[in-house]
């Protein structure tokens, strides 16, 4: 016996020192972990059309909902005694057709722009990434079938589904952004179902099953988190996608109904004077609009590129 | 003898994000025409940097910060980008590891080879077609010339190195670098290619380098080898000497590592710690924190590499006696009485194959599985090996019911797995666990280890929450880990750590029955042997049962207390391992050992012909009567005709199903 219990501690001796060096190792773990969040962000700083994009975001946010704080503007009565101002001390970027200040309206169009489009895409995405991943992982039959569905969503133009949807029912924030993630979970799920079909192969998805576990526990804690980096991507021209979309929808005149203001209605509004030269009607929404877009999309180019440096490991 | 390249204080750098790391950091050597160098160590010692240096196709960010690389009159370190095309391809040739992604699967393989001869001399195409299937006739490509137009996919592994190899000798180069030419090919198939390369270097009068991490490999087939480790060459000799009388003691540490020189009842020496990270290596011998006779002097200063015919670079080199200290006892597995805990009965799985056509008409199957049965007993560890594409693999994925087989049973402590719906298997599936064979695969990168062993537990609803947190804590202490790793992320670790995880977690259960696939063929000798001794002891431990699946036959003696030998989805020799592996009796387990390298020049090179020719058939037809007979010496007729059936050898119960055996039957 006592042979036995030698032979036993001398084996596991010789991977002593190896302990120690992973003990030695365990007091970095720390600044490791620490350092592998710094060399994301870092390679995410280091692009600075990124540093750009979250800078122009950052503007926004500031401008709709810090800004109607510090300037002040009424947004709900109609001062028919100064539509249509040119620029001016008292109103710096004018005034509309109905006498709202252009520059308060453009902050408070701002917050329901900003408010839908982030809204819808974070909708879209966590809808999309469920339905890719459940299809991916069964496979056969229900996966076929799911993605028919997608397809033949895909084959609709999603601006008719828009027109009609919104042509039934007088819209809202919560309506809007319904419908548009509606339109644009078709995305995520491709995306992510692709990802799904190499992961569930993948020997850690394997052994769940192995384990005695579920299809659920596949697909939420192993399938679903390892296409976070797809998803992350994607997300950001969601945003922007989603932005766009509401304001061809008001640009259409089926945004949401005076008094509340977004940028596409502004725009659309503006567009009726584009031959009496009030460009102060027409040029700050487009830009705003341009602006937020592009800022959206370099963030996404940005963090496609840092999630590719963390996965090369060093 | 003059040398065809001679590297004089190499030094390489690559810029990393953060810091320069130096893979190769003053190595010298000479190889002369007509002769192999070998270069041997473990992952991560520089060996590969060492050979793209030479050939400066170093990956981004590398440069040769100092030394020179003189081949003929030329240092090809200090050469333009242009004089260097002039030389790759056409004096130096290079074969990679891996032959499926060395080729181009758009281009046919006559295309390929003719390529590199129509970049570097001035032929016609037809001249470069002709000069392509007279190389891969050179390299024993069967029917050269209708394969000429054939895509790379159609060729077996084996057939894909040797067009690898032709594309390295199209152009009669006078240096050949095979950087692990043979590490993902079979032993079989890996005989072949070496006895090829030796072959046409004799013939072409080439000088080869050699790099593997297999000693085996290394002993059959060089005439000088350099032992690297940490970016520098510890121990230069020629071969026949450095296994006779390794001087430094991490050269000493790698024989000891291996399973075959080591008795069942000791324990294998496993190399303790990791190799150093080459970025900031340790001051002093590089070897000195793993090394057993270092003294403060190792730490404090570093050794040259000193000596005339057998130089190596050490204060406490070993004596002419060699092995100082032998390994401390282990107890082996024993053999077990009664009744057996796995029944495996005429188990046969067979995969349909369907046309490509819109219908998917069902025109055959592959046969993976063939009346396979064996039954393993509480405590023992049975040993599966044979060649990849054997079935062996797929016998383990039925054997934890990740797979239905398409007949025949599988009694699991006295209860039939088989034909079970999933609903039941998952209650039973805690008594039998899997360990992967890729430890970088089989945990979920985006968890902590803490997760990841609790998984398990979780799934079977086992213990509350604290219950389950001690648990894991356990299951760290039992394979090694510090506690520390419970926060961290797999890809923190080394994979010898990870398969110490994964070991964990197939632990976590407190399973009867452990299937092993591969457990150590992704891993150094060093990390291989503290694997196998940590599943040893846990196995005494907890009276685990394992089936170990492995192509390495050495490991598996090493581990195993009954050897199973699958060619092909037939069980064609089943008995105790050391009787099967001593006096083996079906020709393919013969074949097998015999393919083997084994780490010691004179009986390495004494086998000579002996192994297993050709290679393994395509399981959807596979031949009639003895599945073997395609490949096998001994054969006649009746092999043909009749499948063998299985008859006893010895009172152990060894077992093979042979028309010819190599010992009369019982």
């Amino acid at each position: 016996m006592s042979t036995e219990a030698h032979s036993e501690r001398v084996s596991r001796n010789m991977d002593g020192p190896d302990a120690d060096a992973e003990r030695n190792r365990a007091a970095n773990a720390e600044a490791h972990k620490r350092s592998r969040l710094v060399r994301t962000l870092s390679t995410f700083l280091e692009n600075r059309l990124a540093v750009v994009g979250v800078g122009i975001v950052g503007f926004f946010l500031l401008f709709c909902y810090v800004g109607p704080s510090v300037y002040h503007t009424d947004q709900i009565h109609i001062e028919l005694s100064e539509t249509t101002l040119a620029p001016s001390l008292a109103h710096p970027l004018g005034t509309n057709e109905v006498g709202y200040d252009q520059l308060g309206r453009l902050m408070v169009g701002g917050q329901s722009s900003l408010e839908v489009g982030i809204a819808a895409a974070l909708l879209a995405t966590a809808f999309g990434t469920l339905w890719g991943a459940v299809a991916g992982y069964a496979g056969g039959v229900i996966d076929a079938a799911m993605m028919r569905i997608v397809d033949a969503l895909l084959a609709m133009p999603a601006l008719f589904l828009l027109l009609f949807l919104s042509s039934i029912a007088r819209p809202n924030s919560g309506l809007l952004i319904l419908v548009i993630s509606l339109i644009s979970w078709l995305g995520p799920a491709r995306l992510v179902r692709g990802q799904a079909l190499t992961l569930r192969t993948r020997d850690y998805v394997r052994s769940v099953r192995l384990m005695g576990g579920g299809p659920m526990r596949a697909v939420l804690r192993h399938i679903a988190p390892n296409s976070i980096g797809t998803v992350v991507v994607n997300a950001p021209f969601q945003v922007a996608d989603a932005i766009l979309t509401v304001a061809a929808l008001s640009f259409l005149g089926l945004g949401v109904p005076p008094p509340a203001a977004n940028w596409g209605d502004m725009l659309s509004n503006g567009i009726n004077y584009v031959y009496d030269g009030y460009w102060w009607l027409i040029y700050p929404p487009g830009l705003a609009i341009v602006l937020v877009v592009v800022a959206f999309n370099l963030i996404g180019d940005a963090l496609r590129d840092s999630f590719d440096v963390r996965l090369r490991r060093r | 003898m003059t040398p065809v390249v001679s590297i004089e204080d190499l030094h390489t750098d690559i810029a990393l994000r953060r810091g320069v790391a130096h893979p190769v950091s003053g190595v010298s050597f000479t190889v002369n025409k007509g002769e192999t160098l070998g270069v041997v160590g473990e992952s991560g010692c520089g060996k590969t940097m060492t050979v793209l240096s030479i050939m400066r196709l170093l990956p981004p960010g590398g440069h040769i910060s100092r030394g020179h690389i003189r081949f003929s009159d030329t240092d090809l370190a200090a050469l333009e980008e242009d004089g260097m095309r002039a030389v790759r391809g056409t004096r130096v040739g290079m074969i990679f590891q891996d032959p499926m992604t060395s080729l181009n699967p758009c281009m046919t393989i006559g295309d390929q080879v003719a390529e590199t001869v129509l970049l570097h001399r001035k032929v016609t195409r037809a001249q470069a077609r002709q000069r392509a299937e007279e190389v891969l006739e050179l390299v024993g490509l069967p029917r050269a010339r209708e394969r000429l137009d054939s895509y790379p996919h159609l060729l077996s592994g084996g057939m894909r190195q040797r067009v690898v190899i032709a594309m390295a000798l199209a152009c009669e180069p006078e240096l050949l670098i095979a950087d692990e030419p043979t590490t993902a090919l079979d032993v079989t198939i890996q005989k072949q290619i070496l006895r090829l390369i030796d072959e046409l270097r004799a013939r072409l009068g080439m000088a080869v380098i050699l790099v593997t991490h297999d000693l085996g490999v290394v002993a059959g087939h060089t005439d000088r080898v350099a032992v690297m480790y940490a970016g520098k060459i510890v121990e230069t000799s020629s071969t026949r000497e450095l296994f006779a009388n390794p001087r430094h003691p991490y050269t000493e540490a790698l024989f000891r590592a291996l399973p075959e020189n080591v008795e069942r009842d000791r324990a294998l020496y496993a190399i303790p710690g990791l190799p150093p990270d080459l970025s900031n290596p340790p001051p002093g011998c590089r070897f000195a924190p793993r090394c057993g006779y270092a003294t403060p002097e190792c730490r404090a200063e570093e050794p040259k590499l000193t000596g005339d015919r057998h130089p190596f670079a050490c204060f406490h080199p070993l004596g002419k006696a060699g092995q100082t200290a032998a390994n401390p006892p282990a107890q082996p597995p024993r053999a077990q009485q009664g009744a057996p805990l796995l029944e495996v009965r005429n188990l046969v799985r067979e995969f349909p194959v369907n046309s490509n056509g819109v219908l998917r008409r069902r025109i055959g199957t592959v046969s993976a599985v063939s009346d396979v049965s064996f039954g393993v007993r509480a405590g023992e560890t049975f040993g599966l090996v044979g060649e990849s594409g054997c079935g062996k693999s797929t016998v383990g994925r039925l054997l934890v019911a990740d797979d239905a087989p398409t007949s025949g049973s599988i009694t699991f402590a006295g209860t039939q797995i088989t034909g079970q719906p999933q609903r039941a298997l998952r209650e039973l599936r805690r008594d039998f666990q899997l360990m992967f064979q890729d430890p970088y695969a089989s945990l979920d990168p985006r968890m902590r280890v803490r997760s990841i062993l609790r998984e398990p537990l979780a799934i079977q609803r086992r213990g509350s929450a604290a219950e389950q947190e001690r648990a894991v804590a356990t299951l760290l202490d039992e394979v090694g880990l510090p506690r520390a790793a419970l926060e961290k992320y797999p890809h923190e670790f080394s994979g010898g750590q990870r398969q110490r995880i994964g070991l964990a977690r197939a632990l976590a259960l407190r399973p009867k029955l452990i299937v092993a696939d591969e457990p150590v063929s992704a891993l150094d000798v060093s990390v291989q042997a503290q694997i196998l001794n940590l599943m040893r002891a846990l196995q005494r431990e907890y009276d685990l049962t394992y089936v170990f699946i492995s192509h390495d036959l050495s490991v598996v003696r090493y581990i195993a207390t009954t050897i199973g030998v699958m060619y092909l989805g037939k069980l064609v020799e089943i008995g105790p391992a050391e009787q099967v592996h001593a006096t083996p009796v079906h020709p393919y387990t013969r074949g097998l050992i015999d393919s083997i390298p084994l780490a010691d020049p004179e009986r390495e090179q004494r086998k000579g012909q002996a192994g297993v020719r050709g290679e393994l058939p395509s399981a959807f037809n596979p031949p009639s009567g003895c599945r073997f007979r395609t490949r096998c010496r001994l054969a006649t007729e009746i092999c043909a005709e009749e499948a063998p059936a299985m008859r006893r050898f010895s009172e152990q119960g060894q077992q093979a199903a042979c028309h010819h055996p190599l010992r009369a039957a019982l």
